[in-house]
């Protein structure tokens, strides 16, 4: 587990900050464009907190994102108007629910069973909503209004403006962030952690091992489906694909390629997916090759991803004992929990 | 539906299951012997279906284009390991999912490249072009009788080696403790770099025999990877036997599926799949 | 009635009006003539890569080469295209449509091939109101439920080649037909409209088999076809699926007993590598490549002698779509701020395709000949017109 450094919270921080004045500036297209990138990265997170902390490989994750957008479709679509305080209750209850069972099932088995359960339940769901006649099939379902944010009878935020929106998930992705930063600051976050490095060690503790993984792997399959909620509002559509494995599969590379177990790690990988994938096709028709060797490159070059890069150069830039501790990270053996396993 | 239907079936079934093991051989030797998450197995089989394709119609006979196929994909395997594979045994898993994920991009793009985006398809050898009459209206194809011939020979060759030879022990060692390999004085780098080869062979050869009946196109290797995942788990990481009993079990359920069930055909597979693992959460012939 | 003269008048108004300013700007340059000396900006969203990629790569040089012909212009305007790959992947289509219209502001978006994306599409341009005309993605809504003014097809709806397809088995006399599909959006469409014709007709479907998209594994599915001995098998598959399906057909044996029909995709651009399995098969489409029209061997040698490759009903829906916009682009003379005029004059228009001429239907999709082919040599053959002039029934338009 890495701690986050100064250098690397003022980055965060001025990230932040550049993303809040953005929409001053830049086009319309690429407010969108960010919109679509911080609903990714709110997605990655949920998927870290099981990849990077608890040691449970999702490749299923793409279930939970998907369920929170039929949730919506399923429930709004002929209606005139959606209640967002309504909507959101509804997504929390299905995708934490679906989350819960797939989870109870899964958890049984571990490493790579683990994954192939978890892929499992992701293929039944997504053939479930392609092949059934009532969900819109493979052609996906349609909104034709955003949820409204009332307090009362007054709207709060008028989320049909592409800004107010955009700021509305920037809130989600920085309220999310921190969630999950306080959960792991929590008892509970050293046991998960605690799981990942030496399972049987804090089972042998007295801990109930399964429970703490299905509780991660609940909240991780609900903040994925207040990503696919979030989706599914801003484009106003569903389709049976925001289920499938390519997803599920995106998803696991842009955590890993961010940096696993850092939290903001898998916010850079999706910045950095999209908008190479928004870039590269500038350059050349063959620009899938160039992303593929930007790919291995960041593979065998960066061995912590992106996030370690930013540790490494922070380090470099500002050497003082203070981080000491943390250049010792990041070579090449897996994230220490010392410290963590010595609070339990 | 008289009981023939139902005989027919089985042998669809059982036929299934043979390509399934086949498709899967490759990944059974490089993600269940040797531990590597490998994303690109359907590219490697889609390089087999092109390769086999191309060198068929260069030379104009189906066993010379597998007999030229063959090494070049040697070379790949073992240059893909060499060049990258390689720096990571000693890391997390899961680099391994992200550099396979760019080797797909890579792969893909360089299909795209050398062969466009045509379908193509490449004759079925014309000794082998008959079919067995069934019933009055089917018949069957003795292609896809030769292609369960040599899924055995190789499932019987592949669990051999892994099984009973010095070998296969080796590398089974070499894979759960590589130090310790290592320090018997055997060169585990090369030992590996020649398994990882001989496993991206498999699947290329698996894309190569099914070539005939499949046809070749963009995206051929897409529905490969999942399906090759499942035959693995499903009958234990690690044992052949396992694989290839998981690969029957598909092939039956997923041909009944079709005929009793087809509502839900789709589903099936995966169904029987979360089924076995919660049954036996380490797969059928797994290691607890 | 009085609604469409008033709409009449306006037009006729309007169009007499543009041509004025277009004379006099030939003396007094205006505002208006530095915007027509402008490129007109034509976003393709099309595939390149993955399994439709050929489909993306024949529209789009068949579009090129219609306004090549045209002297390479819209409406006097050079034209600039701007040619995204979609990748055929729906949870991608709504950034990518977005980066045409709002990043690259494209004046016209044509596309795509894949129905889903279609409808993430049509779902964007029917709000942001700009001319989009589709070359290929053949579901029902995207003219029907989800049609808009400002949207176009220039292909099919997939009941065109389905509805044909039930009248057409039943005149060849086959009454007890296996219905088999992909069982998605499109396949499930072209289904219903087969039925649609084929039971109202006196035919009975002994069974229906949707099979799971997009997989190519059938042997299961011969069987019970072998077992059920029916008259004829229909079917909707597409790309290497129907190769696939074809030669499993005929490896069966099924072909010499049981005649096996097909929407027309079955044998669209893959008769060469289904070969000698494809022989005899029916299928029913809008288009042949040896239709034996004027312009269908106009437009052939052309492709021909352009690309180096033989052109296919993909690259007529993407040459019709570059004559749609020439018309479109030439009534207000390249005014693509003219939005109305430049739809009513798209609306009215009549192409003269390489499959013959069509107009268009009030919810804006193609009312054309539907034939019935047989494969003979590796060709289709144009066996006889089912339909004539079949329009769309445009369930759930509401401009219609």
């Amino acid at each position: 587990m890495y701690t986050l450094t100064r250098p690397i919270l003022i980055f965060l921080c001025l990230g932040v900050a550049a993303l809040v004045l953005f929409p001053l500036v830049g086009s319309e297209f690429y407010v969108g464009l960010l919109i679509r990138i911080m609903i990714l990265s709110i997605f990655a997170i949920s998927l870290d907190l099981l990849i990077g902390y608890t040691g449970l490989i999702s490749f299923g994750h793409a279930a939970f994102f998907g369920i929170g957008g039929y949730t919506l479709a399923i429930f709004f679509q002929d209606a005139d108007s959606i209640n967002f305080w309504i909507a959101l209750v509804l997504v929390l209850s299905c995708s934490a629910l679906v989350a819960l069972l797939v989870g109870w099932i899964s958890i049984r088995a571990s490493g790579v069973y683990f994954i192939m359960l978890t892929l499992a339940f992701a293929q039944m769901f997504y053939y479930f909503f392609f092949e059934s006649p009532d969900f819109g099939g493979d052609d996906g379902i349609f909104l034709f209004s955003k949820p409204e944010i009332l307090i009362g009878s007054t709207s709060l935020i008028d989320l049909e403006d592409e800004h107010n929106f955009y700021y509305f998930v920037l809130a989600w992705m920085v309220a999310v962030y921190l969630i999950l930063s306080m959960i792991l600051k929590a008892p509970f976050g050293h046991v998960i952690v605690a799981i990942k490095a030496n399972e049987s060690r804090v089972r042998a503790l007295g801990y109930p091992v399964q429970r703490y993984k299905l509780v991660s792997f609940v909240i991780a399959g609900t903040l994925a489906g207040i990503a696919g909620f979030l989706e599914a509002a801003h484009t106003g559509y569903v389709t049976p694909a925001y289920l499938g494995w390519h997803e599920s599969g995106i998803v696991m590379v842009i955590v890993i390629l961010g940096g696993m177990g850092t939290l903001f790690g898998p916010i850079l990988g999706a910045f950095v997916i999209v908008l190479l994938q928004d870039f590269l096709p500038n350059f050349t028709e063959h620009w899938q090759l160039l992303m593929g060797g930007i790919i291995i490159a960041v593979v065998l070059f960066l061995p912590k991803g992106i996030a370690g890069l930013l540790y490494r150069l922070s380090n470099r830039l500002f050497t003082s004992k203070e981080y000491a501790d943390v250049s010792q990270n990041s070579g090449d053996t897996p994230a220490t929990v010392d410290v963590r396993e010595q609070s339990l | 539906m008289d009981s023939s239907f139902y005989l027919i079936q089985l042998l669809n079934g059982i036929q299934y299951g043979f390509l399934l093991f086949l498709v899967a051989s490759g990944l059974t030797l490089i993600f269940g012997i040797m531990g590597i998450i490998n994303l690109a197995h359907g590219s490697f089989y889609m390089i087999g279906s092109y390769l086999a394709f191309w060198f068929t119609s260069l030379t104009d006979n189906f066993l010379y284009g597998i007999l030229l196929a063959i090494p070049v994909t040697l070379v790949v395997g073992y240059a893909v390991e060499r060049l990258a594979i390689s720096y990571l045994y000693q890391r997390d898993h899961l680099y391994q999912v992200l550099l396979t994920y760019a080797l797909i991009l890579i792969f893909n793009e360089l299909q795209r490249m050398l062969w466009g985006s045509d379908v193509h398809s490449v004759a079925v050898p014309q000794a082998f072009s008959g079919s067995v009459q069934l019933t009055e209206n089917q018949a069957y194809p003795v292609y896809r009788l030769l292609i369960s011939a040599s899924c055995i020979v190789i499932a019987l060759a592949m669990y051999w080696v892994i099984q009973k030879t010095r070998l296969g022990m080796t590398i089974r060692a070499g894979a759960s403790n590589r130090e310790m390999v290592q320090s018997l004085g055997i060169n585990v780098n090369r030992l590996f770099a020649v398994v990882f080869s001989l496993g991206v062979t498999l699947a290329a050869l698996a894309g190569m025999l099914a070539a005939p009946v499949n046809t070749v196109y963009p995206g051929i290797g897409d529905g490969v990877l999942i399906i090759s995942f499942v035959v693995v788990v499903i009958g234990g990481i690690g044992s052949i036997k396992g694989a290839f009993i998981g690969a029957m079990l598909i092939g039956l359920a997923d041909t009944f599926g079709k005929v009793l069930l087809p509502e839900m055909a789709s589903m099936v597979v995966y169904a029987l799949m979360a089924l076995v693992l919660f049954w036996r959460p380490q797969g059928l012939f797994g290691k607890g | 009635m009085s609604n469409l003269d008033k709409a009449g008048i306006n037009r006729r108004t309007v169009l007499k009006g543009a041509a004025g300013l277009a004379a006099a700007s030939a003396i007094f340059p205006s505002a208006f003539a530095i915007g027509g000396q402008a490129k007109v900006k034509v976003g393709l969203l099309l595939p390149y890569t993955g399994t439709y990629a050929k489909l993306g790569t024949n529209i789009k040089d068949a579009l090129e080469l219609r306004i090549q012909q045209a002297g390479g212009k819209l409406g006097g305007r050079e034209v600039e295209f701007v040619s995204i790959d979609s990748e055929a992947k729906p949870p991608k289509a709504p950034e990518l449509t977005s980066k045409l219209i709002k990043k690259e502001k494209v004046d016209f978006l044509v596309g795509p091939v894949h129905s889903v994306v279609g409808m993430a599409m049509v779902k964007m341009a029917r709000k942001d109101g700009i001319i989009t005309v589709i070359p290929n993605a053949g579901a029902n809504q995207l003219t029907g439920s989800l049609c808009a003014p400002n949207i176009f097809r220039t292909s099919f709806s997939s009941y065109q080649p389905g509805f044909p397809g039930g009248k057409a088995i039943l005149e060849d006399g086959h009454k007890r037909v296996v219905l088999m599909y992909w069982n998605y959006g499109f396949g499930k469409q072209v289904a219903a409209a087969f039925k649609q014709s084929f039971l109202p007709g006196g035919g009975t479907i002994v069974k229906e088999i949707p099979t799971p998209f997009p997989k190519v594994e059938f042997q299961a599915y011969l069987t019970e076809v072998a077992a059920l001995e029916p008259d004829a098998v229909f079917t909707f598959y597409a790309g290497g699926g129907a190769v696939k399906f074809v030669k499993d057909y005929a490896a069966a044996g099924l072909n010499k007993k049981i005649p096996l029909y097909g929407a027309g995709f079955l044998t669209e651009g893959v008769t060469g590598a289904q070969g000698a399995a494809a022989e005899g098969v029916r299928t029913t489409l809008h288009y042949a490549d040896s239709l034996d029209l004027p312009a269908n061997h106009r437009f052939r040698d052309a492709f021909k002698k352009s690309f180096g490759r033989h052109a296919d009903v993909y690259a007529v829906q993407g040459y019709d779509a570059g004559d749609l916009l020439i018309q479109g682009m030439n009534a207000v003379q390249g005014d693509t701020s003219a939005r109305a005029e430049m739809i009513a004059a798209m609306e009215s228009s009549t192409i003269d395709s390489p499959r013959g001429k069509f107009t268009f239907s009030k919810s804006h999709n193609p009312v054309q000949n539907i034939y019935l082919r047989e494969v003979v040599n590796g060709e289709n053959k144009v066996l006889r017109t089912v339909e004539e002039a079949l329009e769309d029934p445009a369930e759930g338009c509401k401009i219609a």
